[in-house]
Parts: structure tokens; C-alpha cells; sequence
């Protein structure tokens, strides 16, 4: 029971703490717990075919199948939090002055949701593909399988969601002039470390060039298989011991997020002429 | 504004760099190394392999269920499907003693490639 609960943990994990970010960084957004609900059973359905149809996804492009289909899951959820945060540089200021006036709060869903649905859905959907295939094992060998992998897999997602609940609840902590600035750094390094996760299944498809084995190694120091390894393996990409070809995506997606930020933001201010507002957008 | 042009050859070089590395390597077809999943062991549970080289390891999973290939030493995760094989391409490995698992049986699937 308790080996299946830390599998079960250890894929809920990840995608815990994107739903997370996700629910703090729509904080006032109307409707957000349905487009976020709809992400989770999309995800959910999504993890389900991926599962059922794993042998086919494996088999394609002479077998580096399943590691272009990550890959470009990966860099689809980087795209679409570079666009969230992009477009929040735009329109951030404005709505952490309505978040204070309730009445006002409706604007906030103009708000790119579909965006932040679709990534919760496919972080869901990568991560829920290998605990379907994980759970399918345990029940398909036999009753006694079965039944003892229910209390193992609840207590799993159940440890996961808590790791999940912690952070927003963190979150929600943060005053909501500056929420939108913390989730918006937040939101940049997980879609960094997910560019850098990317560029390691396209290594490992041979596809891409390692460009130096191991840029250091700090497994002694903190170990990605740990929990804390994990979440910080989530939160920020961090690698205990990258390819050099990691460490470049990682650098080109931030620092392009960030340039398109900066861009956005310019003509933004250019447009709707002065706004003296504290409490920069731009990171 | 500079850095957006900054970046764009960094992404050129990238790109370039991973569609022509695989052709460099082409040449000198990488030695392909049988693993079978039985029972949720490997066998065989060490496999010797040349350091230095380019290698392929061919994973069959002969049990019903399937099974994640996860090495962190080798930084490697690939789920082979129940009564279905993956080819997963490591190398070229420094001299030394890489472990793997197989993910959904750490118990009892276990396994090092020996690299000399």
C-alpha cells in the first residue's frame, strides 16, 4: 500500500502544484473554478486515451514516440504561460486595482482562463497518463492487487492535493497588490523548468545534443527524487544534474518570456499614456 | 528590444545543433543491448556494457502489465507498454555503475548497466 502510495504521490505532485499556481494566479477571475474543473477532467480524459493508446504513441516516430509527445506536450504549456504572463503584463496593473473594488472584479475574466484551463489539463494529462498505466498494472494482477491499491492511491492523491493546498493557501497569504506579481514570477520559472524538462526527453529521443553531460551535480546536496527535490523540480526546474542542452532552454524561455514582457508592457504604457501605478508588471 | 534578437540565434544554434547531431552519429550505428522484464525483475539484473560509446537498449517487457524504465543516474523514464518493447538510447557513458528500476515494482525491479 505504501509503495503505491508514493507512486501515486509522486505523479499527482506535479500537477498539484500547477492547478495551484494556476488558482492563484486567476484570484478574482469569474467562473475560474469551472474553467480550472473543466482543465482537471480534460486532463483527466486526456491522461485516460494517452494511456490507452500508449503502445501506439511509444511505437511512432520509430520508437521516440512517447518522448516527442511529452516533449511537445511541454513546450505547448510553456507557450500558453508565456502568453498568460505576456498578457498579463498588459493588463496586470489595472486588475490589481480592481481585485480592491469588488463591483469591478468581473473584468477580471477577460482574463486569459482558456489558457490556464488548457494548462492544468495537460499537466494532468502527462503526469495522469503514468498513473493510469501504473493503477491498470496493480488492479490486472488480481483482486488482492486491487483492493489494496485503493487505500495506497487515495492517501496518494490525497498527499499530493495537500502539498497542492499548501502552496495556494501560501499564496493567498500575499496581498492582492502584489499576488499578481509573485504568480506572475511563479508562473515564469514553471514554464522555464517545463522548457528544460523538454529539452531532456528530446535528448533522450536523440534529437537534440546534450551539449555537456552534467553542467554540475548536486544530487548530494538535494536529490530530485526527494520530496522537497521534487517540488522544486516542479516550481523552478531545478535539475540536480542538467544537460547543458537543459540549461540553454531554460535561459532562452525565460528570457524570452521576459523580453516579450517587457515589449508588451512598453506599448502598453505608450497607449494608455501615463499610469503611475506602483507595483511593476514587468517581471 | 536587443534581446529579443540576442536570443533568436542562441534558439538558431539550438535547433541547428539538434537536427544535424543526429546525422553526425548516423555513421557508426549505435550496438543495441537486450533487457526483458519477467515477473517484474530485469533480466539480466547487471548488463556490461563498452564506455565511451553510443548504445541502444532494446526493453522488452514480457508481463502483462506495463512498466516505467526510470534511471536517474542514466537520466532516462520511458513506460513500456505490458507485452511490449522500447528502445531507449543512453550514451556514451563514462566508466562506472549506472542503476535503474523499474518504476511501478521498485521492489523488485532492479537492475545496474556496469559501463567499462
Amino acid at each position: 500500500m505504501l509503495a503505491t502510495a508514493i507512486i501515486v504521490f509522486r505523479e499527482v505532485l506535479e500537477a498539484a502544484l500547477v492547478v495551484s499556481i494556476v488558482l492563484a494566479a486567476t484570484r478574482g477571475v469569474v467562473r475560474r473554478g469551472l474553467w480550472v474543473a473543466g482543465g482537471v477532467l480534460g486532463g483527466l480524459l486526456g491522461a485516460t486515451a494517452v494511456a490507452v493508446f500508449a503502445e501506439a504513441i511509444a511505437a511512432a516516430v520509430s520508437g521516440a514516440g512517447q518522448e516527442i509527445f511529452n516533449a511537445a506536450v511541454l513546450f505547448v504549456a510553456v507557450i500558453m504561460l508565456g502568453w498568460h504572463n505576456v498578457w498579463m503584463s498588459r493588463h496586470g496593473r489595472e486588475l490589481a486595482c480592481n481585485l480592491k473594488s469588488v463591483g469591478e472584479a468581473v473584468r477580471g475574466g477577460t482574463r486569459p482562463m482558456q489558457v490556464l484551463a488548457a494548462v492544468v489539463g495537460v499537466a494532468i494529462m502527462r503526469e495522469g497518463s503514468e498513473l493510469v498505466l501504473f493503477l491498470y498494472g496493480v488492479a490486472a494482477s488480481g483482486p488482492a492487487g486491487a483492493g489494496g491499491m485503493l487505500p495506497g492511491a487515495l492517501s496518494g492523491v490525497g498527499a499530493g492535493v495537500a502539498v497542492g493546498a499548501a502552496l495556494y493557501l501560501g499564496l493567498l497569504r500575499i496581498p492582492s497588490s502584489r499576488l499578481f506579481t509573485v504568480t506572475g514570477w511563479m508562473i515564469l520559472l514553471l514554464a522555464a523548468g517545463m522548457a528544460s524538462q523538454g529539452a531532456a526527453f528530446l535528448v533522450q529521443a536523440d534529437i537534440l545534443p546534450t551539449l555537456g553531460e552534467g553542467m554540475w551535480d548536486t544530487t548530494a546536496l538535494l536529490s530530485e527524487e526527494g520530496v522537497v527535490g521534487r517540488v522544486l523540480h516542479t516550481l523552478v526546474g531545478y535539475t540536480a544534474r542538467p544537460y547543458g542542452i537543459q540549461v540553454l532552454f531554460y535561459l532562452v524561455a525565460l528570457g524570452s518570456i521576459v523580453t516579450l514582457m517587457k515589449i508588451v508592457n512598453r506599448a502598453g504604457r505608450a497607449t494608455t499614456s501615463a499610469d503611475a501605478a506602483p507595483g511593476s508588471r514587468t517581471a | 528590444m536587443k534581446q529579443v534578437f540576442s536570443s533568436v540565434p542562441l534558439m538558431l544554434i539550438a535547433l541547428g545543433a539538434g537536427f544535424f547531431a543526429p546525422l553526425a552519429v548516423a555513421a557508426d550505428e549505435p550496438h543495441t543491448f537486450t533487457l526483458s522484464i519477467k515477473d517484474h525483475r530485469f533480466d539480466p539484473a547487471q548488463l556490461d556494457v563498452p564506455a565511451g560509446k553510443k548504445l541502444k537498449l532494446l526493453v522488452k517487457n514480457l508481463d502483462p502489465t506495463p512498466e516505467e524504465f526510470e534511471s536517474h543516474d542514466l537520466k532516462r523514464e520511458k513506460v513500456i507498454p505490458g507485452k511490449g518493447q522500447a528502445t531507449i538510447s543512453i550514451g556514451p557513458l563514462k566508466p562506472g555503475t549506472y542503476k535503474f528500476v523499474g518504476e511501478y515494482h521498485e521492489a523488485t525491479a532492479k537492475g545496474q548497466i556496469v559501463a567499462k
